[in-house]
């Protein structure tokens, strides 16, 4: 973890803060670890993309001193998919909203997924469209309330883990904003990580999800967060839990972090193979 | 004549709708949220929530789902309606051409907002431009009672039997979506009754199963898609009839265009949406001082009124057109259906203001009609344009 007093202002633009966030909201946390990745990654933030699509969590690539793009809502890993294939030498990191990366862009994240390119896609998933007004999300728990589901969500609600899992990501972690020592952690890794790496960190968005499902305030919410989840290793051992048993305890921790061909290695060493590129 | 309204009550523009739409009582309304068209689904979340209306409330993962979703239902036999702006209305696009070119009648209110990029969420036509060719009937309020009125007549428009097209009711983000005032609501079972019962004519389901959207070879497909427009003109005579007949039922008379002190004027503004408010205060400060200027505002955008435009600016000697649009590389959009359909005599000019929300003032309006005294050369003059005086006014 940074120290208090660490230094953390080269990473970001000054000139941008106070962010628009409101007070408590989770969204600050992640921000926080990803310049903190940054930094001890000691990457050139010359060479560092961040590609933000639209939401409250779109808003975040405005904060790093890093070239940045604000997209469409749901297309930032197309955006980046573009970007990348023609400077596979920056380094991509894609800050997603639970809408961006579940609702409407969902193809985007299972085919940047499939691809294995070389992208970091964070999810700020705060269970609700905050931007919007707090309209019920496809990461909605059943039951949840929200604006569009004042009497409370009857879909279930999107495991984002088991989806990456599912659609060929290489490095697949989850975490929570009570959890911001582990969190720089896991999103150094991602970003480190050659293939597709997807870091879904539960949010809180305490003006509207934790009003509208009464869960008080930013502090109450951080222990929710800490009690709905289970560090991974805790589950021990045993062999595939059910969706029954992770009902009241998610697991969070490090999924999978595994080696598969990457789609840019993939591109070029066929063009190779075919005799093209010279 | 019995009491039909309930009076007047403060309501946005978006509350209204919202109230339109539990009074027509669809079948179904898939819903997906964009700013700033939030206000009207989240209103008639609650009305649903509440058991106010008992309509099947679809959320849905994007509008292109939204609009997906809202084809199948109307042609399966439920009257159906959603909402969008913006960003969404452009990703309905590709499905709202299916809609026209299936003659799924479905309703949709447009909280009328700028395009990205780079993004902005405020009040401009942009968005309601791109549908322009879209075969969707479009109309556009000027104000929280107009987008009421409006939305109970879009049913009968959208419906009827020469017509079945997609019916989309525009009302500017924020100055009309956001903005409370005195709306006076009819009763709901005025709104029912008058609405009628959703009937098209080859539902998916009924007794003469039908396939819908199959392959069209050159043979066909030109007459399809002739008909189809063929539709589209039917609508502005269904629109001045249920114009009409909102008038003798409601009292309130919402024609194709409003001439507002039309008469011997010789200059005028052609305008579409809540812009209207402000050049109505420009118009009588300047007929105080004695100034012959009129205005006209556009309502009906598709089928465009050629020829109740035409009648509307009379023997008028300069117009301008003023624009909340572009169309880069040629002139504004609505400038170019006027210039292509009037024969008149007067000289048209075209303006453009207040895209991505830059504000529009009264000054700025009696600007143009002082402009229009002054001999100009042709091409577009941008109003309010930051560091240059695009205006050139002298
Ligand atoms: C095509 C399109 N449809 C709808 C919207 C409106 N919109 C903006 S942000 C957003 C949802 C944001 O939710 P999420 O991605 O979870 O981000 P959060 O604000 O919660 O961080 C929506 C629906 C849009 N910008 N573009
Ligand atoms: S609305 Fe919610 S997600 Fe958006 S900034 Fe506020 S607390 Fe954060
Ligand atoms: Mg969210």
């Amino acid at each position: 973890m940074t120290k208090p007093g660490v230094d953390l202002t080269p990473y970001l633009r000054q000139e941008m803060m106070p962010t628009v966030w409101c007070p408590g909201c989770g969204h600050g946390i992640i921000a926080r670890s990803i310049a903190t990745a940054l930094m001890e990654l000691g990457l050139d933030m010359d060479l560092v993309a961040i590609v933000g699509g639209i939401g409250c969590s779109g808003r975040a690539p405005f904060y790093f001193d890093a070239n940045s793009m604000h997209t469409t809502h749901g297309r930032a890993l197309a955006y980046a998919t573009g970007l990348k294939m023609v400077n596979p030498g920056l380094t991509v990191i894609v800050p997603m909203g639970d809408g961006d990366a579940a609702a409407i862009g969902g193809n985007h994240l299972i085919h940047a997924a499939r691809r294995n390119i070389d992208i970091t896609a964070i999810i700020f998933n705060n269970s609700i469209y905050g931007m919007t007004g707090g309209q019920g999300a496809p990461t909605s728990p059943v039951d949840s309330r929200s604006t569009t589901s004042p009497l409370g969500s009857i879909e279930p609600a999107f495991d984002m883990v088991e989806l990456a899992l599912a659609a060929g990501a290489t490095y697949v972690a989850r975490t929570t904003t009570f959890d911001f020592q582990e969190m720089p952690k896991l999103i150094t890794g991602a970003i480190r990580h050659h293939g597709f790496s997807l870091v879904e960190v539960l949010s809180q968005c305490p003006t509207y999800y934790g009003r509208l499902n009464k869960l008080g305030e930013a502090p109450d919410m951080l222990l929710y967060e800490r009690d709905r989840t289970k560090l991974l290793e805790a589950f021990g051992p045993a062999p595939e839990i059910t969706r029954e048993e992770m009902v009241g305890q998610m697991p969070i921790g490090l999924f999978r972090d595994a080696e598969r061909p990457e789609y840019i290695d993939q591109y070029h060493g066929l063009v190779a193979r075919a005799g093209g590129g010279k | 004549m019995a009491r039909t309204t309930l009076g007047q009550e403060v309501l946005t523009g978006g509350e209204a709708t919202a109230h339109a739409m539990r009074q027509i009582r669809p079948d179904v309304v898939p819903i997906y949220p964009i700013t700033p068209q939030t206000p009207i689904i989240q209103t008639f979340s609650r009305f649903v929530a509440d058991g106010r209306v008992d309509t099947v409330l679809l959320q849905v993962e994007s509008e292109h789902s939204a609009m997906s979703a809202a084809v199948g239902a109307a042609l399966a036999g439920a009257r159906t309606m959603t909402a969008t702006a913006s960003q969404g209305l452009a990703l309905m696009i590709e499905v709202l051409y299916i809609a026209s070119g299936l003659r799924a009648p479905v309703v949709m209110a447009v909280g009328n907002r700028a395009l990205s990029a780079p993004i902005n969420i405020h009040g401009d036509h942009s968005d309601g431009m791109l549908a322009r060719d879209s075969g969707a009937v479009q109309i556009f309020a000027q104000d929280a009672q107009e987008a009421y009125d409006l939305m109970v007549m879009a049913p009968r428009i959208a419906e009827h039997a020469a017509v079945l097209l997609p019916v989309l009711v525009g009302q500017d983000g924020f100055s009309v979506t956001h903005s409370a005032e005195n709306v006076s609501l009819l009763r709901d079972e005025e709104v029912q009754d008058f609405v009628g019962p959703y009937e098209i004519p080859y539902p998916l389901l009924g007794d003469r199963p039908s396939s819908q959207g199959l392959f069209a070879m050159p043979d066909s497909y030109y007459e399809l898609k002739v008909r189809q427009a063929q539709a589209l003109e039917a609508a502005e005579q269904v629109f001045a009839d249920v114009g009409r007949a909102f008038a003798l039922r409601f009292g309130r008379h919402i024609g194709a265009v409003e001439a507002y002190r039309m008469d011997g004027a010789e200059r005028a503004i052609v305008l579409i949406g809540s812009t209207a408010g402000t050049a109505k205060d420009a118009v009588d400060a300047l007929r105080q001082r004695g100034e012959k200027v009129g205005l006209v505002v556009v309502r009906l955008y598709r089928p465009f009124p050629h020829q109740v435009l035409a009648e509307a600016l009379g023997g008028v000697e300069r117009v301008a057109v003023l624009d909340r649009a572009v169309s880069p590389g040629t002139y504004p959009p609505l400038y170019s259906d006027i210039r292509a359909g009037y024969a008149g005599p007067a000289e048209l000019r075209s303006y453009v203001y207040g895209l991505g929300g830059r504000d529009t003032a009264p000054e700025d309006i009696e600007r143009v009609y002082r402009d229009l005294l002054v001999p100009r050369t042709a091409g577009i003059r941008y109003l309010n344009l930051m560091g240059e005086d695009q205006h050139g006014e002298s």
